[in-house]
């Protein structure tokens, strides 16, 4: 039985491991996980570990009333395999996410199910 | 502009002899504001009465549709219903609010192949009124049009994929919130000269600076209206426009492009498609963005008119904000933007394309009053859908530009 690309990510998430998928035959990593390789067609594409550091590409800050959990930051991110994703830099003020900001990956939960966060990175690299 | 592929402008320029064929034969809106009591269905049907009635023709003498919906996915049926026609041509693409621009193309050879006389495009929504309304429609849509690589993290779509670029934006270019805010006030300085607006209260950089936070950097002056209203055209091969009794509107160019659906997926946040559908349809046009009298872009946010403004041509990448700067857009500036004070004062009803293409008309037509340029004879149109990414993009010329 084949799972669709997004039931294989979840599970893997869900079991606290964040994989990408990557094309054998360019090399390229591919997200959104997807059955085609969107840089050459080629298919099937392999799941691999994500390293899990990256560079904010993006950011916002969305307002929240505060009695419903106060502001939160939505962040596009810039991973070192080279593939962009969604999702928030935690661990800081939401306003204090900026550009070109190292983080780093980790697998949280959120209603029994897999959900990648970030935070600022430890070691900051080249920021 | 680099990213466009040769053939990709050769692929348009093939498309040179449709130049000038089809003319916009008739135009009108209803119900834009508030209509209180009205559908979806009712705001369409009204709108394309009024507009098969501007084009001197009746119900009966429409044998081609393009309309859609944001609710309804086969929403061309309940239409044909209503209006009681029996179409040979049905165009039914659903792309967000460029639609009704990339319409234009495939009716236009229609038109020019004979499969049909007129092509009535339609749009019509009551979003501000709807009981099933804004917020219904959002949390539905997460089932219907999955986006499960964002939707976990709360990005408050579409508002917060335009904040994103706009960051973006602001990071590379050194864009500030006052050129942002150039935007809305220039709309809105063009909004009180249109008696049709929804929003004419006076509106300035401070107001929209200091308005409620929404994402940042966008506040909620930043965002489009949530209004209703409806809204038509009528189309015709370019000989029986000139028997009918309204101007015509020449249809010089058309192009649509999509380079992605989330804003995750999007290459490049500072380059929408519109660098691609603009130069395909100047290509098919024979003319350029120093030609136009007038630009007409799909505003649903103040960053939209910047990337517009420089993927279209009237300024180089990064430009924008320079560009709209100092009124640059508001009446008596360097070029008449969004005349009808655009989605973010007039009227925005979910998907703002027809509206844009409904002001081109007019004004090309000389009939819009007090906002009506002294030069109109010709207009770029530009359609935005999803969250940047859909573009679409029409070049409209008066009887002198064929």
């Amino acid at each position: 039985m084949h799972l669709s690309a997004q039931t294989h990510y979840q599970a893997e998430l869900d079991a606290g491991r964040f994989c990408l998928q990557h094309c054998p035959q360019c090399q390229n990593h591919v997200f959104t996980p997807r059955e085609l390789c969107p840089h050459c067609g080629a298919s099937p594409l392999r799941w691999v570990r994500a390293s899990g550091l990256g560079t904010v590409y993006s950011a916002t800050t969305i307002a929240r009333k505060a009695d419903a959990g106060g502001n939160y930051n939505v962040a596009l991110i810039d991973l070192d395999e080279g593939v962009r994703m969604m999702s928030r830099v935690e661990g800081v003020a939401p306003e204090a996410v900026h550009i070109g900001q190292r983080v780093q990956a980790h697998v949280a939960h959120k209603d029994g199910r897999g959900l990648v966060l970030f935070q600022p990175a430890v070691q900051g690299g080249a920021e | 502009m680099s990213r466009v592929p040769q053939s990709h402008l050769d692929a348009a320029a093939v498309n040179r002899p449709l130049r000038g064929r089809v003319a916009i034969a008739g135009a009108a809106t209803y119900g834009c504001g508030e209509a209180p009591g009205m559908d979806d269905m009712t705001l369409l049907v009204r709108a394309a009465h009024a507009a098969v009635a501007d084009a001197g023709l009746t119900m009966q003498d429409i044998d081609g549709l393009a309309t859609c919906s944001v609710n309804a996915s086969m929403w061309t049926m309940p239409v044909i219903e209503h209006l009681g026609i029996n179409p040979t041509y049905v165009d039914g693409t659903m792309i967000g609010g460029s639609s009704f621009i990339a319409h234009l193309l495939p009716a236009m050879r229609a038109l020019e192949a004979g499969q049909c006389k007129a092509v009535l495009v339609c749009y019509g929504s009551a979003q501000r009124s709807a009981t099933f309304g804004r917020k219904e429609g959002v949390a539905a849509r997460r089932f219907l049009d999955p986006q499960p690589y964002e939707h976990p993290y709360e990005p408050v779509l579409p508002v917060a994929a335009y904040a994103l670029a706009a960051a973006r934006h602001m990071h590379e270019f050194g864009t500030t919130r006052e050129q942002l805010a150039e935007v809305a006030v220039a709309a809105r300085a063009w909004a009180q000269k249109n008696p049709e607006a929804f929003m004419r209260d006076p509106l300035t950089i401070e107001d929209v600076l200091s308005a409620r936070p929404i994402a940042s950097p966008l506040g909620v002056r930043d965002c489009c209206l949530v209004t209703d209203g409806g809204g038509a055209i009528v189309l015709t091969r370019a000989e029986r426009a000139r028997d009918l009794p309204r101007p015509p509107v020449y249809v010089l160019g058309n192009a649509t492009a999509i380079w992605n659906r989330q804003i995750s997926c999007m290459p490049d946040l500072t380059t929408t498609a519109a660098a691609q559908s603009g130069a395909q349809a100047f290509a098919m046009a024979g003319l350029k963005a120093a030609d136009m009298d007038m630009a007409q872009v799909y505003d649903a946010f103040t960053i939209n008119t910047i990337l517009f403004l420089e993927d279209l041509g009237f300024c180089a990448k990064g430009e924008g904000g320079a560009f709209v700067a100092a009124g640059g857009i508001a009446p008596g500036g360097r070029l008449a933007v969004n005349t009808n004070g655009g989605g973010l004062s007039c009227v925005h009803p979910g998907m703002y394309g027809i509206f844009a293409l409904i002001e081109a008309v007019r004004q090309l037509r000389g009939e819009t009053g007090a906002r009506q340029l002294s030069k109109h004879r010709t207009a770029v149109v530009h359609g935005n859908g999803g969250t940047l990414s859909s573009q679409s993009t029409a070049v409209l010329g008066t009887a002198e530009t064929l």
